[in-house]
C-alpha cells in the first residue's frame, strides 16, 4: 500500500542518438517527461508543431477511412467486444506494415475518395427525387410544361395556390373579362394546397385570360422542361437507377479494401505514436550537438533504466531525489487484491505525495459492505462467475476494466458469504419452488439470522460495523500524524476523540434507551462505568481546550474547541448513515421474494413451471441489476463521505509516463523494465 | 371502517407516493441523459447509472408495502382481523417512506440532472458526480428504516 517514490532522472546525450533514445523511452513507458526545470542560454527547443500535426492528420485520416470501411463492411463484433482490449501483434509484422506505409496511405485516401463518391451520389439522388416530387402534380399533362400553344391558340399552364373547382375558375374569369370567344380550361390535378390547370384560348386573348387567372392567384411553374412530364419522370428515374448502380459498384470497391483494415489500424496507431514522440521532442532542450531530457521515474526502476541506457548509448545520466516541497506524479503500487479498488480510489482522487494509499484498508471494507448490502448467495455467485469468466476470456482487456471486474468478483464472493449467513438464495426461490411444485415445506435456516425477522439486530450490527470503519479511518489519521512526528496533533485530534467517543459509547450501552432498542441488557461493573465517564469527560474537556490550539486568543480558542466538540453530531450522523447496510440488504431479499411469489402464482404443472422460470429469470435479473447498482453507489458513498472524511484528502496527480498510447494494437516488446 | 382498510391504505400510500416521486426523478434524469447520449453515445453507461439513482425510492415504497401486506396477511392466507387503532398505526408507519420517498426522489432527480451535466463535461469526474444524488438518498433510507422498524414493531 504505497505511493511509489519518484526520482528525477535526467539524460544528457548526443543528438545522433536522439531518435533511438526517444523511441526506447517511449516503448519502456516509465519516464514522465518534465523539462521545466532545465535552464540554459545555449539550449533551444525545436519547433515540431507542424510535423506533429501532419502525423496527427495522417492518423485521423486512417481513422476516418476505417469508419468508412466499418459503414459498408461492418466488422463482426460480439456484444462484449469492448472488453477485448487491444490486440497484441508481433514486432516484425508491425515493421512490415511500417515499410508498407506509403501504400497504406494511398489505400486510406482511396477509401476516403470512394466514401466521398458515395456521399455525392446519394446527394444527387436526393436532388432527383425532389424533382420527381415537384413533377408529380403534372403527370396527367400530355404536353410539356413549357408548351405555349399552336399557331392560332395559346396554352397557359400553371397552378393556383389553393383548391378551386372548374366552376369557380369560369365564374371568376367571366367576372373579369366577360365571355371569351373560345376558351377551354382543364384541371390537371388538385389537392388542398394547389390546383394545376391548363387553359387554352385564342392567341389574341392569351394576355387577358392570364391576367384574369392571376386574380385567382395563378402562377406559372418554376420548373420548365421540353419533355412531357411523364417522360421526364421516366428519365429522372433512369438517372436515379444509374446512380444506385454506381453506388453499389463503389460499395463493392470499398468492401474489397476491407482486407487492409487490420493494417490501417496499425497504420493509424503508428502515426499516433509518432505524433506523441514529436510532442515530447518539441519540449526537450537541445544544444548544437547534445540534447537534454529530464523527468520523473519510479525510484525502484531508476537504477535499471540508467544501466540500460548507459549500456546502449553514449550518454550521461543524473538521478536526484525530488525536493521535499515539489509535487510528484502519483503511481500506486498494490497487489492484485487491493489494487482492484484503485479505480474507485482514483475517481475520488489519488493520494498526494505524503498521504497514505488507503487501498489496502479500503478493499476489505469495500468488499465487506458490498456483500452485506447485496446479501444474496445466488446473486453473489452469478456476479462472481460472470466476472471470473470475463476476466479469463478477455485477458487483454484494459487495465481499468480488469481492475473493476476483479473488484466485483471479490464483492461477489463476499455477497455469497453474506447470503449464506442470512439465508438468501435468490430470495426464497428454493422454498417457493419446493412448496409449489413438490408440495413440500422446505425450510432453509440461515447460518446466522434472517434480517427480516429481526431488523433491529442487524441495525445494531450495521452501526457497529460503521463505527469500526470510522474508527479505522481515525486510526489512519493518527498513524499519519505519528509518521510525520506530529505528536501533539496525534494526541489532540486523534487520541482525545477516541477517548471521548469510546466513553460516550460505553455510557450509552448500559442505558435504558439502548436496552429497549436492542432487547439486550448490558451491565457494566461500576468501575467500567466510572472509566466510561472519565474517558468521555476527559476527552470532552481535552477537546474543548486543545482543538483551537492554533489560536492565541483564549476566548477564541475555547470557542473553536466548542465548535470542534459540536462535530460529535457529525459522528452521530455518520454512524446512522450505515443503517443503509440494513435497508439495502432488506430491499434485495424482499424484492427477490416478491419476484418468486409472482412466479408461483400460475400454480404447478408444466404451464406453471414455464411461467415460474420466465418470471424467475427476468425478475431476478432486474432485481440484481438494480441492487448491484445500489450496493455499488452506496458502498462508494460510505467510503468517500464517511470513511475518507475522517482522514483522506486526495488530489494527487496521476503519473503519466511518456509512452506509446495506441487505439487499436500493442506491439510486443522484447524486454520491459 | 375497520383496521384492515387503513393498513391497506398505508401500503398503497407508500407505493403510490414513493413511486410517483421516483417516476418523476428518473424521468427528468432520463431527459438529461438522452441529451448527453445524442452528443456522445459512449457515455451511455455512466449517465444510465446516474439516471437510475432516483429510482430506488419506488423500490423502498414497494418494500414497505410488501412487508405491510405480508404482516396483515393479505398476501396469501387470510387477512388478519385488525382493530381500528392497529390499522391506523400501520398507516402511520407507512407514511415516512411514502412522503419522504416522494419529496426526496423529486430532489434526487433534479440533482441527478445536474450530475449528468457534470459527466457530460468531465466524464472522469463520474465518481464525484454520482455522489451528489446519493447524498439525497440518505433521507429516503432513513425514512425506509423508520417505516420498516415501525411496521415490524406493531403487534397484529
Amino acid at each position: 500500500m504505497s505511493v511509489l517514490q519518484m526520482q528525477r532522472f535526467s539524460i544528457c546525450a548526443m543528438k545522433k542518438d536522439r531518435k533511438a533514445i526517444l523511441e526506447e523511452l517511449q516503448s519502456l513507458g516509465i519516464l514522465e517527461v518534465d523539462t521545466s526545470v532545465i535552464e540554459g542560454e545555449v539550449l533551444e527547443k525545436m519547433d515540431t508543431l507542424s510535423q506533429k500535426q501532419l502525423f496527427e492528420r495522417t492518423s485521423a485520416l486512417a481513422d476516418q477511412a476505417l469508419n468508412v470501411l466499418a459503414e459498408y463492411e461492418p466488422e463482426k463484433t460480439s456484444m462484449l467486444s469492448s472488453l477485448e482490449g487491444k490486440a497484441l501483434i508481433e514486432k516484425q509484422d508491425y515493421q512490415k506494415m511500417v515499410d508498407n506505409k506509403e501504400a497504406l496511405l494511398q489505400s486510406a485516401n482511396e477509401v476516403m475518395a470512394l466514401g466521398k463518391e458515395i456521399a455525392e451520389s446519394k446527394a444527387a439522388i436526393m436532388r432527383l427525387e425532389t424533382q420527381i416530387e415537384t413533377l408529380t402534380p403534372w403527370l396527367n399533362l400530355d404536353v410539356p410544361i413549357s408548351y405555349s400553344g399552336t399557331r392560332k391558340t395559346a396554352v397557359i399552364i400553371g397552378s393556383v395556390g389553393k383548391a378551386v373547382t372548374l366552376e369557380e375558375i369560369y365564374t371568376e374569369i367571366a367576372g373579369h373579362v366577360g365571355e371569351l370567344e373560345a376558351m377551354d380550361i382543364q384541371i390537371i390535378s388538385e389537392n388542398s394546397a394547389q390546383t394545376c390547370i391548363a387553359a387554352t384560348c385564342l392567341k389574341q386573348d392569351a394576355q387577358v385570360l392570364e391576367d384574369a387567372l392571376r386574380t385567382l392567384g395563378f402562377s406559372r411553374p418554376t420548373q420548365t422542361s421540353n419533355l412531357i412530364p411523364a417522360e421526364q419522370r421516366a428519365q429522372l428515374q433512369k438517372e436515379i437507377a444509374a446512380l444506385m448502380m454506381a453506388i453499389e459498384e463503389t460499395e463493392g470497391k470499398i468492401r474489397a479494401k476491407a482486407n487492409d483494415r487490420e493494417e490501417l489500424k496499425w497504420f493509424s496507431d503508428y502515426y499516433r505514436v509518432r505524433a506523441q514522440k514529436y510532442e515530447v521532442l518539441g519540449t526537450i532542450p537541445q544544444s548544437k550537438r547534445t540534447f537534454l531530457i529530464s523527468g520523473y521515474v519510479p525510484a525502484k526502476v531508476s537504477q535499471e533504466l540508467q544501466n540500460r541506457m548507459e549500456e546502449k548509448y553514449d550518454l550521461n545520466v543524473d538521478i536526484e531525489e525530488v525536493p521535499k516541497d515539489e509535487e510528484i506524479p502519483i503511481l500506486l503500487q498494490n497487489g492484485k487484491l487491493s489494487g482492484s479498488v484503485e479505480g474507485v480510489l482514483e475517481s475520488y482522487g489519488l493520494p498526494t505525495r505524503y498521504e497514505i494509499d488507503p487501498s489496502r484498508v479500503m478493499i476489505f471494507f469495500y468488499v465487506f459492505f458490498f456483500g452485506l448490502m447485496l446479501s444474496d448467495a445466488g446473486y453473489g455467485l452469478v456476479m462472481f462467475l460472470a466476472c471470473a469468466v470475463l476476466l479469463k476470456k478477455y485477458p487483454r482487456m484494459s487495465e481499468g476494466m480488469s481492475k473493476s471486474l476483479r473488484m466485483f468478483m471479490y464483492c461477489g464472493l463476499s455477497t455469497v458469504a453474506w447470503g449464506i449467513l442470512f439465508g438468501g438464495y435468490f430470495g426464497d426461490a428454493i422454498q417457493i419452488a419446493a412448496k409449489v411444485f413438490f408440495d413440500y415445506e422446505l425450510t432453509i435456516n440461515p447460518v446466522w439470522f434472517a434480517p427480516l425477522d429481526d431488523p433491529m439486530r442487524l441495525l445494531i450490527y450495521s452501526m457497529v460495523f460503521g463505527l469500526t470503519h470510522l474508527f479505522v479511518g481515525l486510526g489512519i489519521k493518527g498513524y499519519m500524524y505519528l509518521k510525520d512526528k506530529h505528536y501533539l496533533d496525534f494526541f489532540c485530534d486523534v487520541v482525545l476523540w477516541f477517548a471521548f467517543l469510546i466513553g460516550l459509547v460505553m455510557i450509552l450501552l448500559p442505558s435504558q434507551m439502548f436496552a429497549s432498542m436492542s432487547q439486550m441488557n448490558i451491565v457494566f461493573s461500576p468501575a467500567v462505568n466510572t472509566l466510561a465517564k472519565v474517558l468521555a469527560l476527559g476527552g470532552m474537556i481535552g477537546l474543548l481546550l486543545m482543538s483551537g490550539r492554533s489560536s492565541k486568543n483564549p476566548v477564541l480558542r475555547l470557542a473553536l474547541g466548542a465548535y470542534d466538540l459540536y462535530n460529535v453530531t457529525g459522528w452521530l450522523s455518520d454512524v446512522l448513515s450505515y443503517s443503509r447496510l440494513l435497508a439495502l440488504g432488506l430491499a434485495t431479499g424482499v424484492i427477490a421474494s416478491v419476484m418468486n411469489q409472482m412466479g408461483s402464482m400460475a400454480g404447478n404443472g408444466i404451464f406453471g413451471a414455464i411461467v415460474f422460470i420466465l418470471v424467475f429469470v427476468v425478475g431476478h435479473i432486474f432485481n440484481m441489476a438494480i441492487n448491484i447498482l445500489g450496493a455499488y453507489v452506496h458502498t462508494n458513498r460510505l467510503q468517500y463521505v464517511e470513511f475518507f472524511g475522517k482522514f483522506y484528502e486526495g488530489g494527487g496527480r496521476k503519473f503519466a509516463p511518456f509512452k506509446a498510447i495506441t487505439n487499436y494494437v500493442d506491439v510486443k516488446e522484447e524486454k520491459k523494465i | 371502517m375497520s383496521g384492515i382498510v387503513w393498513a391497506l391504505l398505508g401500503a398503497a400510500m407508500s407505493v403510490v407516493l414513493a413511486g410517483c416521486g421516483s417516476a418523476y426523478g428518473v424521468g427528468v434524469a432520463g431527459q438529461a441523459a438522452s441529451g448527453v447520449v445524442t452528443e456522445d453515445p459512449s457515455k451511455f453507461a455512466k449517465v444510465l447509472i446516474i439516471q437510475l439513482l432516483p429510482g430506488t425510492q419506488g423500490i423502498y415504497g414497494l418494500l414497505v408495502a410488501f412487508i405491510t401486506l405480508s404482516k396483515v396477511g393479505l398476501l396469501g392466507g387470510s387477512a388478519a382481523d385488525l382493530s381500528l387503532t392497529t390499522g391506523i398505526m400501520i398507516f402511520a408507519a407507512c407514511l415516512p417512506i411514502g412522503v419522504v420517498g416522494l419529496v426526496s426522489a423529486i430532489h434526487q432527480g433534479k440533482t441527478a440532472v445536474a450530475a449528468i451535466g457534470v459527466v457530460a463535461k468531465k466524464p472522469d469526474q463520474f465518481g464525484k458526480a454520482m455522489l451528489f444524488p446519493a447524498m439525497v438518498e440518505t433521507y429516503a433510507i432513513l425514512a425506509l428504516l423508520m417505516s420498516i422498524l415501525a411496521v415490524n414493531a406493531i403487534n397484529v
